[in-house]
């Protein structure tokens, strides 16, 4: 497709809804924002703002990271790797530095899927190109902020993600907002390619506000002997979120993994699935979901797998706690196949806090208080897999220190 | 150490103890037994303070304090522990993190000192890091039990069944450290410890060395004697023989 069928099918889908979540007024954020100078550090980063990053994983004096990308608002203000056989730069600098890159702009994800994705298409504020060179393996994470400071601000960004063959690259993300913002829209496109034998790890976290409308596009193609694991941590609340990462296992033993560890509170809306798509043969998914929602939250999880390819297995796990009689969770588990070599499964379980857990935890010495929050923990505490040790530990002190915050 | 008056307790709006009055003494040890249902776990329950385990009637009181109303974790700052018949499960809580819970420590790592007490009840590492009772066998949830109460070192110990389920080598291995854990290694005028254990088929009573026994009828304690002459009697010839023999009193 050349740029200008892609541009007329944006226009086409302008005004196209979304299949799932509310309606987005997109006019009501603005485009025309502040421009920001570049960095020549990331401790040049105003104070006041270092904790936002932190909040979301961001490691802002950027030790122990492989590289760092910041964009603030529709500015792209930092961007540098330090390590061979990784690439990191701006998607703007990334097109303009590749021809080929069109081969991977809009193949995972199309551009009219709805006026989200033509929005971004038809108003791009740069994004971040993250690329390992073929059987590079830099063990390091590389981190990516994408950080709003302005009010009334619509981020529409484009991610590339390539892991070329037999490479392994794993990536922290950040999205967060400066907490004096009232309002924004993040509007984010995706598009991961995990080449054969190549593994691609991805952990995110979404530290918004009461105030902030998200509409993430994501989707992931994944060749030969692949490796995709995403773990996905939301834990403050945010007004509006809808997103479906989907996972295409293009190739023989692709494999896909999804985790998901959402604290949903305050008026917070959220509508979040992941979808693996199996048509390689021998290929694998795993989606698991841990759903915690109090105060007014509404949580639709959803989970999707679809088996087209033989000896494929797909596995969706999700679970939901309610701590609030006000508070919402709707679990949607949908699997299909198409033929029969294969095995899908899924188990959903939505409850409150069980007395008798309480109590026993009550009886080695616990406050009813204290005995809530291990169960809560617990709950919220999946074993994550796949992860380099020092990304895993990593991982965990962020989780630990977001749900520091929530409780 | 623990008395208990008169104590009339319901469980969900049902009257499952009666009129049942209780005195151990620091340094002895009682066994309870009973058919199934009589409300032996119920008792226990009771003394524990679980909130579906309503006192209608009468007091418990445990070291000189009224505790009748106080709430579970109460009475376990003042030393009583249980280990549960049938605890549950608790997902993403292992059980190396319940033994730190009940060694009184935030502490998430599960070091040394976990592992150290896990080798105790032949507990490896990877068992400490599984869930707590998630998918564990009769005998585990029984060992899982005892190391939680080695952690928590009580002065006053309820064992609920601890015996059933458990294989041979391991009844052995649970024996000694209970016997441990209730001072009975050391001379009688030195032991300040307490506990009450019930016991179905009595199984453990042969590596720990208790003083009474009880037999639980129907709510009441209907017979109550020297641990070995009641205990001859329940296993010779059943519970309803047994109370027959005491009369309603001491055997
Ligand atoms: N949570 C409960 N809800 C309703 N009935 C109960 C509950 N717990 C115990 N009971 C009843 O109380 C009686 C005594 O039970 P329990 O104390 O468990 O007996 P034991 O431990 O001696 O076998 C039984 O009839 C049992 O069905
Ligand atoms: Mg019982």
């Amino acid at each position: 497709m050349s740029k200008k069928e892609i541009i007329e099918q944006a226009e086409h889908a302008k005004t196209k809804k979304a299949a799932l979540g509310e309606d987005v007024d997109i006019e009501k954020y603005t485009t025309g924002t502040k421009n920001y100078d570049a960095l020549n550090s990331l401790d040049e980063f105003p104070e006041e703002y270092k904790q936002s990053l932190l909040d979301a994983g961001i490691e802002p004096s950027g030790k122990e990271r492989a590289g760092s990308f910041l964009q603030r608002d529709r500015s792209v203000v930092f961007s540098k790797v330090k390590y061979k056989g990784l690439e990191l730069m701006s998607t703007t600098d990334a097109m303009a530095k590749y021809d080929w890159l069109e081969d991977y702009l809009w193949k995972a994800i199309p551009v009219d899927m709805d006026k989200y994705t033509a929005n971004v298409e038809l108003d791009q504020s740069h994004g971040y190109f993250i690329r390992s060179e073929a059987g590079s393996k830099v063990t390091m994470p590389v981190q990516a902020c994408l950080f709003i400071t302005s009010d009334k601000v619509r981020q529409n960004v484009h991610n590339i993600i390539i892991a070329e063959e037999n490479s392994e690259l794993h990536i922290i993300t950040g999205c967060s907002v400066y907490h004096a913002v009232n309002s924004a829209l993040h509007l984010g496109i995706s598009e991961f390619y995990v080449k054969k034998g190549a593994k691609i790890t991805f952990t995110m976290i979404h530290n918004w506000g009461g105030g902030i409308e998200v509409r993430p596009r994501s989707a992931m193609v994944i060749e030969d002997d692949g490796v995709f694991i995403s773990n996905y941590i939301l834990m403050t609340p945010v007004k509006s979120l809808q997103m479906y990462p989907t996972a295409y296992c293009v190739g023989r033993n692709a494999r896909a993994t999804f985790q998901s560890i959402v604290y949903a509170s305050g008026d917070t809306k959220i509508d979040l699935g992941s979808r693996a798509v199996l048509q390689g043969e021998g290929s694998r998914s795993e989606i698991i979901s841990r759903v915690i929602a109090t105060d007014n939250a509404k949580v639709v999880a959803r989970g999707d797998v679809i088996g087209e390819a033989e000896n494929v297995k797909g596995h969706i796990e999700c679970r939901g706690l309610m701590l609030s009689d006000n508070a919402e969770v709707d679990s949607i588990p949908e699997l299909k196949a198409t033929l029969k070599e294969l095995d899908l499964s899924h188990e959903a379980a939505v409850g409150k806090i069980a007395e008798e857990e309480i109590q026993y935890l009550m009886a080695r010495g616990l406050s009813e208080e204290e005995a809530t929050s291990v169960i809560i923990r617990g709950f919220l505490n999946v074993d994550i897999t796949g992860l380099p040790d020092a990304l895993a530990k990593e991982t965990k002190k962020m989780f630990d220190m977001s749900l520091e915050k929530v409780m | 150490m623990l008395e208990i008056k008169d104590l009339t307790v319901e469980v969900e709006g049902k009257e499952i103890i009666r009129d049942l009055n209780l005195n151990i003494e620091r340094g002895a040890v009682h066994v309870l037994f009973g058919p199934n249902g009589c409300g032996k776990t119920t008792l226990l329950m009771a003394i524990l303070g679980f909130p579906n385990y309503k006192v209608k009637k009468g007091s418990i009181t445990f070291r000189g304090v009224d505790i009748t109303d106080l709430p579970t974790n109460e009475r376990v700052k003042l030393g009583m522990g249980m280990s549960f018949q049938h605890p549950p499960e608790i997902r993403g809580v292992k059980l190396g993190d319940m033994v730190n819970i009940a060694r009184g420590r935030k502490e998430e790592k599960i070091d040394e000192d976990v592992i150290e007490l896990g080798k105790r009840l032949n507990i490896s590492v990877d068992f400490l890091n599984r869930d707590v009772n998630l998918g564990f066998s009769g005998g585990e949830v029984k060992r899982s039990e005892i190391l939680q109460m080695l952690a928590q070192s009580p002065e006053f110990i309820m064992l609920d069944e601890p015996d059933s389920g458990v294989d041979v080598e391991n009844i052995e291995l649970i024996g000694d450290i209970i016997n441990e854990l209730m001072d009975r290694n050391k001379m009688p005028s030195k032991r300040e410890r307490a506990g009450l254990i019930i016991t179905h088929l009595g199984f453990i009573l042969r590596y720990i060395n208790a003083d009474r026994a009880h037999v639980m009828l129907d709510g009441r304690i209907a017979c109550t004697g020297m641990l070995d002459e009641v205990t001859k009697h329940v296993m010779e010839e059943g519970f309803e023989r047994c109370v027959e023999l005491c009369g309603g009193k001491g055997v």
